[in-house]
């Protein structure tokens, strides 16, 4: 089929591109999910700190996220 | 047992965005048809390209098949127009300085005065196409001279040019998209003075009342904890500034239709955001600041000759993770919603069946990341002006042990 074989050649062109995006989504999805699950167990130690904890998580993600960003951004450069 | 009126006031909320939503997929999803129909017969064409000149006029060359990868990177970058939909775009204007002075004339001429050259891509012939008008050529948004045949010399291997390229002041769509920005915040923001100086001593009210929460959030959430209360009103204006730019900027690029603004998401605007950041952190370093930096107090010796050189890398790299995390995150974004827009159309070129059935799928997607941008759009400003407040702070420190 014309699909299969569209996108077969996307991933044979991107390769290794497309597998260094995938470990960046990786690490990010560790990192931030670390960050969520030990805010969350703070948060439930000491609910009236909530407000405080929600912030510095929120920047703590962003911070993680952008250096796996700089990961997919240097795939981006490969492919491109 | 619930207040059947609540019910109804739930669904009345839930219908306009459903409106907008089934629109949006109605005009894509048709769009897709589009696509289809026109690889039809010379008759339909001519059809289409009687009277006033359109995009696509010239019936002499075979379409190329939907390539999502040109689709996704043409939306992402810059333009010369803002395409609003189908033929209908707001041409602006195109400013170029020659060795006969300034050139200045609207992008309509370039944009209905479309060439094709063939070239090959990965061993598949495309079309490239390009615009030609007076002595310049708009080849992938770039303005080149012509050559002395009146040609633009597109290399039939690389698909690349080799003729001169013409200084470009023009503005471009990112540039209309700063200047929008900069209106709506001088329209804003200045009526919100106005009706502080006038209502002074009194509560607020009107679009007074809306963006206080916003200012005080700035002030009392970001600027104070970080720089110290006697110190933030210095840096207030420009973290106002620079945290209601982004976000405007970021917002506007989540409107579809008119063209696709992505004016943070391009590496120029965000490196300048960063080199001010850079100018004010360097300028308002105090003896403190640069003590810290290059004798670090508390640390053993060895570790010293290690760290100043991180510590100065550091004073330039900071800034330029400001710069890429905001390009990073912005671009992502729209490159995201513009796959799911290209997966509808790759199904689409198959058969208009399997267009619809993707197209319902993928339209709930989009809406879907359409509201993660909304967050990322807050998010990303925040985390900026929070960074640049931190690092005022650090600039601006006194010594307190």
């Amino acid at each position: 089929m014309e699909l299969l074989a569209v996108l077969l050649q996307a991933a044979a062109d991107a390769g290794l591109a497309g597998i260094g995006a995938g470990l960046a989504a990786v690490g990010a999805g560790m990192g931030i999910g670390r960050i969520g699950a030990s805010a969350l167990e703070s948060m439930a130690r000491q609910p009236e700190a909530t407000g405080d904890i929600r912030a510095n998580m929120i920047v703590a993600a962003a911070l993680v996220e952008g250096v796996a960003l700089f990961a997919v951004i240097v795939c981006l450069l490969v492919v491109l | 047992m619930r207040n059947p009126f609540s019910l109804l006031n739930q669904s009345f909320l839930l219908s306009f965005p459903l409106f907008l939503a089934g629109l949006f997929a109605l005009v894509t999803i048709s769009g897709a048809f589009a696509q289809h129909g026109e690889n039809d017969t010379e008759l339909h064409q001519e059809v289409n390209h009687d009277s006033d000149s359109t995009h696509h006029q010239s019936s002499e060359h075979t379409k190329d098949p939907f390539d999502a990868g040109e689709m996704i990177l043409h939306h992402i970058s810059d333009a010369h127009e803002i395409h609003v939909i189908g033929d209908f775009a707001i041409y602006l204007p195109v400013i170029l300085y020659t060795d006969m002075g300034f050139k200045v004339f609207s992008s309509s001429h370039f944009y209905h005065n479309e060439q094709h050259a063939k070239y090959l891509k990965d061993g598949v012939e495309k079309n490239a196409h390009y615009f030609v008008y007076d002595q310049y050529a708009l080849y992938h948004e770039h303005i080149y001279y012509l050559d002395d045949s009146g040609a633009l010399n597109i290399d039939y291997n690389t698909g690349e040019t080799s003729n001169a390229v013409v200084f470009d002041l023009s503005i471009t769509k990112s540039v209309a998209g700063i200047l929008l920005t900069c209106a709506l915040l001088i329209i804003l923001f200045g009526s919100v003075a106005k009706s502080y100086k006038r209502r002074s001593g009194q509560a607020p009210k009107g679009i007074q009342s809306f963006m206080e929460p916003f200012i005080l959030f700035i002030r009392d959430e970001v600027a104070i904890p970080s720089i110290g209360a006697h110190r933030a009103d210095r840096f207030m204006p420009f973290l106002l500034t620079v945290f209601f730019f982004i976000w405007i900027a970021n917002m506007l690029g989540l409107i579809p239709f008119i063209g696709g603004f992505n004016i943070t998401g391009t590496l120029s605007v965000t490196l300048v955001l960063a080199a001010i950041v850079f100018v004010i952190t360097t300028f308002s370093g105090n003896k403190h600041y640069w003590g810290h930096l290059l004798w670090p107090p508390g640390v053993p010796t060895p570790i010293k000759f290690i760290l100043v050189p991180i510590e100065i890398l550091g004073i330039f790299i900071k800034p330029v993770v400001l710069m890429i995390r905001l390009t990073a995150n912005i671009t992502a974004g729209h490159i995201i919603i513009l796959a799911f827009v290209s997966l509808i159309l790759i199904f689409g070129e198959s058969s208009a069946t399997a267009g619809y059935g993707v197209g319902f799928g993928a339209t709930l997607f989009m809406i879907f990341m359409f509201f993660i941008e909304l967050l990322v759009a807050f998010l990303q400003a925040y985390v900026f002006t929070l960074l640049a407040a931190l690092y005022f702070g650090d600039a601006t420190q006194e010594a307190h042990h």
